[in-house]
């Protein structure tokens, strides 16, 4: 698959998904994009016509308010209509504001509230080991959201349990609401860190598909996984492009032209 | 006879274990005290300790019930619907998962921990929480009943479990069902609807209200919520007075729940026994629910005055 071509048509869904809905957040749906193509597209047991089949991989989109990303694959790869994607955030929507497992087919877990994704993700893999029909667990966690104690708390347990088929990706973008994460509040070395807790860790280009399979693929025994993927907020997007301002604000009929025409 | 309610849990959860292969039981460091541990003897490949981590605690147990297991979480009260309140809310209530709370140590009979440790609010935050059922039982026979009551319900239920030993004031023909309250006593004049621990004294009052002339009731609301409404406005059509008597803040409790029941109804007078808006500290628990009015005594004086 031309993975430039898929991620080109994607932003497309995403920007216009946003631009209809008029909120949501662009930033870290752009940025995160790379990562969710590996897994739905390359890595993840699925399949989108029994959405629910028991022995699927399962996704946790821990940094929930990315979901426009995430409802832009479902669509693509058939959950739902794709037409569906111009309801986003309205009312009577599948697809809420953040990730809701009763209401939009393919969404494994809620989350949305920070932290909490990679505490479920645990207790999703620890219920994987107990049925044994082989489920992977993948977790997807915003670089600000590592902030958030509980994430802490879920990767101590992560690798107590020596949950192997548990991966936590980082989407590295650098930026949070209000700035840099190292002017609000330093990951500092997030990678030892991981690795201090006892997962065994992978560093690679957030925006390479290969590279992300790569490491998604890799197989570990008796601990858990910590990818981190180093990224653009706003990717494709030249003016959204770390930028700080486009976390969680849609573009107006102007800013809409001009991506769509960069995304051509 | 007389069992802490605590330890009614610990061996109902143990012997759930047996006849339901779904049940998984999860504790945060405390399973010695919540006795969980009776279903870590019995079943150590299906307990989990996560360490002193509440949050994470109720996140896995999410986890697991994605999974299709019925997690029993268990911590002390204050905790479980304190500090991962927020879990709580957007992991399990929200998404309406089958996590079973089962959080001992409520309320001020905890007794010398002191009043960090003494929750007398969660039935009120656990109130607020669509989906969520709440359960307070009585004793240990009720305790058992719960229990299994709550494996059988599909979604979220808060049990509210305390720690002293308490004398049986059910047995095991009454029926105990979710959301339908126990008639202890029938009675004309007066009605004292209790939960928990109050339950007993309840009873202590009804039967010296009685030898007064004053003909009382008890109903025992085990389950806070979903409320059984018919048989509180049953009672408010009946009686002159309710009297409701709970080991928990008076605000946002069993007492606020009846009387959001009955209010505007042109029925019974209304009185609530109960914690009022102080916290707890140190002591003896009976030397507590004398100090906080969690007595016969006040539930007598609250009839009278109000008759």
């Amino acid at each position: 698959m031309d993975y430039i071509a898929k991620g080109k048509e994607l932003r497309r869904d995403i920007i216009k998904m946003l631009h209809i809905s008029k909120s949501g957040h662009p930033g870290g749906s752009l940025s995160e994009l790379e990562i969710l193509i590996a897994l739905y597209y390359e890595v993840m047991n699925i399949d989108p016509k029994n959405p629910n089949k028991e022995d699927r991989d399962l996704f946790v989109l821990s940094k929930g308010h990315a979901c426009p990303g995430l409802y832009a694959v479902l669509a693509d790869k058939g959950y739902f209509p794709k037409d569906d994607l111009w309801t986003l955030r309205k009312v009577d929507s599948l697809l809420q504001g953040h990730p809701d497992s009763h209401k939009t087919k393919g969404i494994d877990v809620n989350s949305g509230s920070l932290g909490q994704g990679a505490s479920v993700a645990v207790g999703l893999a620890i219920g994987a080991k107990r049925k044994g029909l082989g489920q992977k667990v993948y977790c997807l966690l915003g670089d600000g959201e590592c902030q958030e104690g509980l994430v802490w708390e879920a990767a101590m347990a992560a690798a107590h349990y020596k949950l192997d088929n548990l991966t936590f990706i980082l989407d590295n973008n650098g930026l949070q609401i209000d700035g840099k994460n190292d002017e609000v509040m330093s990951l500092g070395n997030i990678k030892m860190k991981f690795e201090a807790f006892g997962f065994k860790t992978y560093e690679v280009d957030g925006h390479n598909v290969e590279e992300l399979v790569n490491a998604l693929k890799e197989n570990v025994h008796n601990q858990p996984k910590f990818i981190l993927a180093h990224t653009i907020k706003g990717k494709g997007i030249s003016f959204m492009e770390n930028n700080v301002g486009w976390h969680g604000k849609a573009p107006n009929d102007e800013e809409y032209e001009l991506a769509m025409k960069e995304l051509a | 006879m007389g069992k802490a309610i605590r330890v009614a849990y610990g061996e109902a959860i143990a012997k759930l274990g047996h006849t339901n292969d779904k049940v998984v039981v999860l504790d945060a460091d405390l399973s010695g005290a919540t006795q969980s541990k009776f279903f870590k003897k019995e079943f150590p490949d299906r307990f989990y300790n996560v360490g002193i981590a509440e949050e994470n605690l109720m996140g896995i147990a999410a986890g697991l019930a994605y999974q299709g297991y019925i997690p029993f979480a268990s911590t002390f009260a204050v905790f479980g619907t304190g500090r991962a309140f927020e879990i709580v809310r957007n992991q399990i209530a929200y998404v309406n998962l089958n996590v079973k709370l089962a959080l001992t140590h409520s309320g001020i009979s905890v007794g010398e921990d002191g009043g960090s440790h003494q929750s007398i609010e969660d039935i009120a935050i656990m109130r607020t929480l669509p989906n969520m059922t709440i359960i307070v039982p009585c004793d240990a026979v009720e305790t058992e009943k719960a229990v299994n009551a709550s494996a059988k319900h599909l979604g979220p239920v808060y049990l509210r479990l305390a720690r002293p030993t308490v004398e049986d004031v059910t047995s095991a023909d009454d029926k105990f069902e979710i959301g339908k309250a126990l008639t202890l006593i029938d009675g004309n004049d007066a009605c004292i609807i209790a939960c928990g621990l109050m339950v007993s004294r309840a009873l202590d009052a009804a039967r010296e209200l009685k030898a007064n002339g004053i003909d009382t009731a008890v109903i025992n609301m085990h389950t806070i919520k979903p409320l059984d409404k018919d048989t509180i406005l049953k009672y408010n059509s009946k009686c002159k007075v309710i009297v409701t008597a709970e080991e928990h803040s008076v605000i946002g409790g069993l007492g606020s729940a009846v009387a959001e029941t009955i209010a505007g109804t042109n029925g019974a007078k209304f009185a609530m026994v109960g914690i009022e808006d102080k916290f707890g500290h140190s002591g003896d628990p009976s030397k507590l629910f004398e100090e906080y009015g969690l007595t016969k005594e006040n539930i007598i004086k609250k009839v009278k005055e109000n008759i």
